[in-house]
């Protein structure tokens, strides 16, 4: 059984058709990637996982482990191991991320009917992620992403999903304004979390990150449709020649 | 006595009119306290109660509000001391001197007088009264505005309540906590407190209401506070009254040169609660923070008002009120600051903020800035609104359920303010409070 299948999904914002069609399966272990221009449905299929309020399906079906996902609730998606990292991290004033991310895991934890961690367990969890990822401690002292930098934030994304530990992680256009360094740090958490167990799908406009996080099959999105799916091999070529003939195809 | 009754017209009007001129002969005091009674009663004889078309009181109609007058409480027996004792629980560990008041009398084996710190005094004011305390003459009634109804009939009906004195440069380590606590009685709780921080001193008062839930109780307290010249005083009230209150209190206070004063006020319980702060910042130099947080459903009705007044230049104030409301609450706040045509150099900065839980609730806000310096910097803002999905989104995203989530963030939204005390077992007994509060809202 695939992790996830997404079939024939259409989806409709403000009256206008965004996905118009999609179908992607991906098997755990794998690393997929969605390349696409601008407003091709990157973000939408994105925000749909992970079950935002306005992305409503409108015809289609999406199974996660089996289960119909538009069945469940935000929270139950991301207990039952799927992970959004998003494209704009929102800052939370007030609410610490040490609160941030201890409520969370153990929200998760709860849900799936494990022991909630005690304080110092949880202490320890997070600096030996945040170690290993090479996180300054100083960062985990702030209110949630406030006063983060836009590298900051995304790091935060990552240690949230090194973390979380999720059995899918979508990566929203996680390269966007990251300098190379910021980056290497992000694919490297990518890289560090990937195994035979867990399956990412990695979302974004440019080749450059498929440098550092190398995926099994890359996808082409346009106009609301995968228009073409091959190996690593298609991101090289995307790279060299652009988006043009694809969205002319979606088109015709 | 010529009592000017022309304008009283509802029956509470009457009520309150006819209880006044049967206690009055009983109500402690000399001849001169006498006549402070009688021309504050001639204020409200003149006024009236508070009604809507009263700028001041728009947004909460006393006259509609106020059903009927309780009887005036009378001394509390022994099962109300008893019960009593269990009072306090708001507060959690923070530890304090504490004063206790059943039902507005001083009731000394419920307080602790024992080793006061040097420099302290404490009293009762029903003693203070009988027994013509110099001070009174100096003090009582000099801040508290006279023109507001509300403090006119506490002076009027004023029978008990604390009378503190700080004495020059000392600091008073351990919080002195006024516990009020109104019996099972149905009972209209009058109480009036005098403290006097003089230059250089310390201190922190924490000023708590509450009562059986159940209670049919009013109560019109009013504090009067100096604070002297280079004294740093911070001030908790936290209004935790039974759901069928109605409480009106009052602030005044006048704050000397180059001093530090913090006021904070918690508001979460009573049907009706109207909370005055009347602020004069009277000496140059003065750095003040005026915060308070708000949480209530159901159909509580709570206002803040709040005058800061700068006469003396060169002095900095923060006003920070945000509030929660749920359910069918009635959240107002009105915030005027005024700054003098010799308060040069003032800088005051208000923010109100309401987060509305739910359709049915409403919030008043009602900012003014009234400007008389040129060389000022001065600002107010004011937001009211839903809780932001997006931040929600965010929090159930990571696997965080709803209800904990709007939890998170309404600690958050409320934690601004209360993270202005300075006293850190405060701020976690309050943060405990509001966390309780969320636990008993529940989920949607």
């Amino acid at each position: 059984m695939p992790l996830l299948e997404v079939k024939n999904l259409h989806v409709e914002i403000d009256g206008k058709e965004i996905l118009k069609g999609l179908d992607l399966t991906v098997n755990t272990g794998e690393v997929h990637a969605i390349m696409g221009p601008n407003g091709s449905g990157k973000s939408t299929l994105a925000y749909l996982l992970a079950g935002k309020e306005e992305y409503r399906p409108t015809a289609g079906e999406v199974r996660f482990d089996g289960q119909n996902l538009f069945a469940m609730e935000p929270d139950a998606r991301a207990a039952s191991g799927l992970f959004l990292a998003f494209q704009y991290p929102l800052e939370i004033p007030g609410v610490a991320t040490m609160t941030f991310l201890r409520t969370a895991l153990n929200a998760q934890r709860k849900k799936r009917g494990d022991a909630e961690l005690s304080t110092p367990e949880f202490i320890k969890k997070v600096r030996d992620v945040a170690g290993k990822l090479g996180i300054d401690q100083e960062m985990l002292r702030r209110a949630v992403n406030v006063g983060f930098s836009g590298g900051e934030k995304k790091r935060n994304e990552i240690l949230q999903m090194a973390l979380l530990e999720p059995r899918l992680a979508v990566l929203d256009e996680t390269d966007s304004g990251l300098d190379i360094d910021a980056l290497k740090i992000v694919a490297d958490g990518v890289n560090r979390l990937r195994s035979a167990n867990r399956a990412f799908v990695v979302i974004t406009h440019y080749q450059r990150l498929l440098n550092y996080i190398v995926p099994d099959v890359v996808h082409v999105l346009s106009h609301g449709r995968i228009v073409k799916t091959g190996g690593k091999e298609l991101a090289l070529e995307l790279e060299a020649r652009g988006y043009a003939q694809y969205q002319e195809e979606a088109v015709a | 006595m010529n009592v000017e009754i022309a304008t009283i017209k509802t029956a509470v009007e009457t009520a309150l009119a006819q209880a006044f001129a049967e206690v009055q002969p009983r109500l402690p005091g000399d001849r001169a306290v006498a006549a402070q009674r009688a021309a504050a009663f001639d204020v409200f004889a003149k006024e009236g109660l508070p009604h809507r078309r009263v700028e001041d009181w728009k947004y909460t109609d006393l006259r509609a509000l106020m059903r009927d007058l309780k009887p005036l409480a009378a001394l509390p027996d022994a099962a109300a001391k008893t019960r009593a004792k269990a009072a306090g629980a708001l507060l959690g560990d923070v530890e304090a001197r504490r004063l206790t008041f059943v039902d507005g009398a001083f009731v000394a084996e419920l307080s602790d007088l024992s080793d006061l710190e040097q420099g302290l005094t404490v009293g009762s004011l029903a003693d203070a009264l009988s027994g013509g305390d110099p001070a009174l003459a100096t003090h009582l009634g000099k801040l508290a505005p006279a023109g507001d109804v509300a403090v006119a009939l506490n002076t009027a009906f004023m029978g008990d309540g604390a009378v503190i004195r700080i004495a020059p440069g000392a600091t008073i380590e351990r919080p002195l906590h006024l516990l009020f606590v109104a019996s099972e009685k149905p009972a209209a709780i009058f109480v009036r407190s005098l403290v006097v921080v003089e230059p250089g001193a310390r201190a922190m008062l924490i000023e708590s209401h509450e009562g059986p839930a159940a209670g049919d109780y009013q109560v019109n307290a009013a504090v009067e506070l100096f604070v002297g010249d280079g004294a740093h005083v911070d001030h908790v009230k936290i209004i935790g009254e039974g759901a069928d209150a109605l409480h009106v209190s009052t602030l005044a206070a006048a704050i000397g040169a180059r001093a530090r004063f913090n006021a904070f006020t918690f508001t979460a319980g009573g049907a009706v609660v109207r909370n005055q702060l009347f602020l004069k910042f009277d000496g140059e130099g003065t750095v003040a923070g005026i915060r308070g947080a708000t949480l209530i459903k159901g159909r509580q009705h709570a206002d803040t008002t709040l005058v800061a007044n700068h006469i003396a230049r060169e002095c900095q104030s923060r006003e920070v009120f945000k509030s929660v409301l749920d359910g069918e609450a009635h959240g107002v706040f009105q915030g005027r600051i005024i700054v003098r045509p010799h308060a040069q150099k003032t800088d005051a900065k208000m923010m109100t903020q309401a987060l509305l839980l739910s359709e049915q609730a409403e919030a008043d806000n009602k900012p003014e800035l009234e400007i008389f310096a040129d060389d000022v910097q001065c600002g107010h803002g004011a937001t009211a609104g839903a809780l932001d999905d997006e931040l929600k989104f965010y929090l159930m995203a990571r696997g965080i359920p709803a209800t904990e989530a709007e939890a998170l963030l309404i600690q958050a939204f409320l934690g601004e303010a209360i993270e202005g005390i300075e006293h850190a077992g405060l701020r976690e007994a309050l943060m405990d409070s509001v966390a309780a509060w969320l636990k008993a809202r529940g989920g949607r």
